[in-house]
């Protein structure tokens, strides 16, 4: 990554931790820096600012992750692999945090940690899936047949991803909005009936934590990389 | 020819199971032990009917994944993998074990859900075209999740624990799917309304043999 881009994405994710944090919550928003409150969600749904594309990096990181198995498996360049690893180490850290979120806003909204809605369900399979794919991981000594077996279940894993985001809340009554049973309509995403200066806030957050994911993942493969090759120079030695 | 390969895998998996009886004779002794574990640790009680369609499922769940890792492990261990891969293509190899493999799960989920009948009073089934349409299409999700699964392990170096685990987050959206649709049947739901947990339990079942299909060959000649 280019040095200016990560000072612009610096200063674009503080931008945003400022105003999700700062900005007041008021009945009749007045000025462009008023967020409305929603009843019933009050100051918790400033949460959404973080909660959400969090959770979308997570996704980002895992589809990224698949793809580069796929490449792998494509042209047989350890390089891939790498890729693929740095992703999947990204994505659970990601989803760690989504999962920490959403918990804390879970608690104080429907009054406990976890309830095992549709989506919680989900992100804690997510959860599993990249712990499995670690465990594969450090199971298979030889780096190639490592790297086959673990694109190999990334893409068995990914899926059945469209199940859990797709089916999953259909059949299954939640507290997430799109759920079976959700008045506002059963669609896969929440309808944006946000206050238009939240939802800029909102795209932003989206768009900053998917660069902030590009960066993190820029550093990891670089760190991936050299570690490789000091492991093959002391082999030698 | 292909066709007539996979036929011919089948039928080697089924004389060499038949010579030893070591994975029929296993998998039995665990749906006795399981089943003997739910019946005690139900003692006097009575339990809802959604707790018993859902031990149902863990039955036989557990009860696959020990049977059907050795799938692939066997043939590592005789070293006849090298032999296969000469004679055969990947194709008609994955083909011939997802049926046999298919054939075993179907055979012991039947096992399973008549001996549940039987044994525990509580459990009764209103509507039966759901609940065995749900034994048939769940035994073949399982079966193709872990035919492929399979493969991966017997590369591993941990071949037994590992199964499980790589198995669980990808059958989950099947077993709750199944549990559903038990669920259904026995709270007496007509079929039609069971509609929507058999499209998913097809679709899974659909997805995964296309998936497998596409990158066995990547594990199976490794």
């Amino acid at each position: 990554m280019k040095t200016w881009l990560k000072i612009a994405v610096s200063i674009w994710i503080t931008g945003i931790i400022i105003a999700g944090i700062s900005f007041p919550m008021v009945r009749v928003p007045e000025t462009w820096w008023q967020f409305p409150l929603i009843p019933g969600l009050e100051e918790k749904a400033r949460n959404i600012i973080f909660h959400v594309p969090i959770s979308w990096a997570t996704v980002v990181a895992f589809v990224m992750s698949m793809i580069y198995g796929v490449l792998y498996l494509r042209k047989k360049d350890i390089d891939y692999d790498l890729r693929s690893v740095s992703s999947a180490g990204l994505g659970l850290l990601l989803c760690v945090l989504a999962t920490l979120t959403g918990a804390i806003w879970a608690k104080f909204n429907w009054g406990s940690f976890w309830n095992w809605d549709p989506r919680q369900t989900s992100i804690f399979i997510l959860l599993l899936i990249y712990g499995a794919y670690f465990v594969l991981r450090s199971a298979i000594d030889e780096e190639e047949r490592r790297a086959t077996l673990s694109s190999v279940y990334s893409i068995l894993a990914g899926v059945t991803v469209p199940f859990f985001i797709f089916v999953m809340p259909r059949i299954m009554s939640g507290l997430h909005p799109g759920s079976l049973g959700d008045e506002q309509g059963n669609l896969p995403v929440l309808e944006f009936k946000m206050a238009t200066n939240m939802l800029i806030v909102f795209f932003a957050s989206l768009i900053g934590f998917t660069l902030l994911y590009f960066w993190m993942y820029s550093l990891k493969i670089r760190t991936m990389r050299i570690e490789r090759q000091i492991q093959h120079e002391t082999e030698i030695n | 020819m292909i066709l007539q390969s996979s036929y011919h895998i089948f039928v080697k998996e089924f004389i060499s199971e038949f010579r030893t009886r070591y994975a029929l004779n296993a998998l039995l002794m665990f749906v006795v032990t399981t089943l003997s574990i739910n019946l005690f640790s139900i003692g006097h009680d009575s339990p809802t009917q959604e707790i018993l369609s859902g031990t149902l499922w863990i039955v036989i769940f557990f009860s696959a994944m020990s049977g059907l890792s050795r799938t692939f492990v066997a043939e590592e261990e005789r070293g006849t993998s090298l032999t296969l891969r000469l004679l055969t293509d990947s194709t008609s190899v994955y083909t011939g074990k997802l049926i046999y493999n298919f054939i075993l799960i179907f055979v012991l989920s039947i096992i399973i859900a008549i001996a549940y009948l039987l044994l525990i009073k509580e459990f009764s089934v209103k509507t039966y075209s759901i609940f065995w349409l749900t034994i048939i299409l769940g035994s073949a999700g399982l079966a193709s999740a872990s035919t492929i699964l399979a493969a991966i392990i017997a590369k591993a170096n941990t071949k037994g624990t590992l199964f499980p685990v790589l198995a669980f987050p990808i059958l989950l959206p099947l077993l709750l799917t199944c549990i559903n649709a038990t669920k259904l049947s026995v709270d007496g739901a007509f079929f039609s309304e069971a509609i929507k947990e058999f499209q998913i339990l097809i679709s899974f079942a659909i997805v995964m043999v296309t998936t497998s299909l596409l990158v066995f060959d990547f594990v199976w000649k490794d």
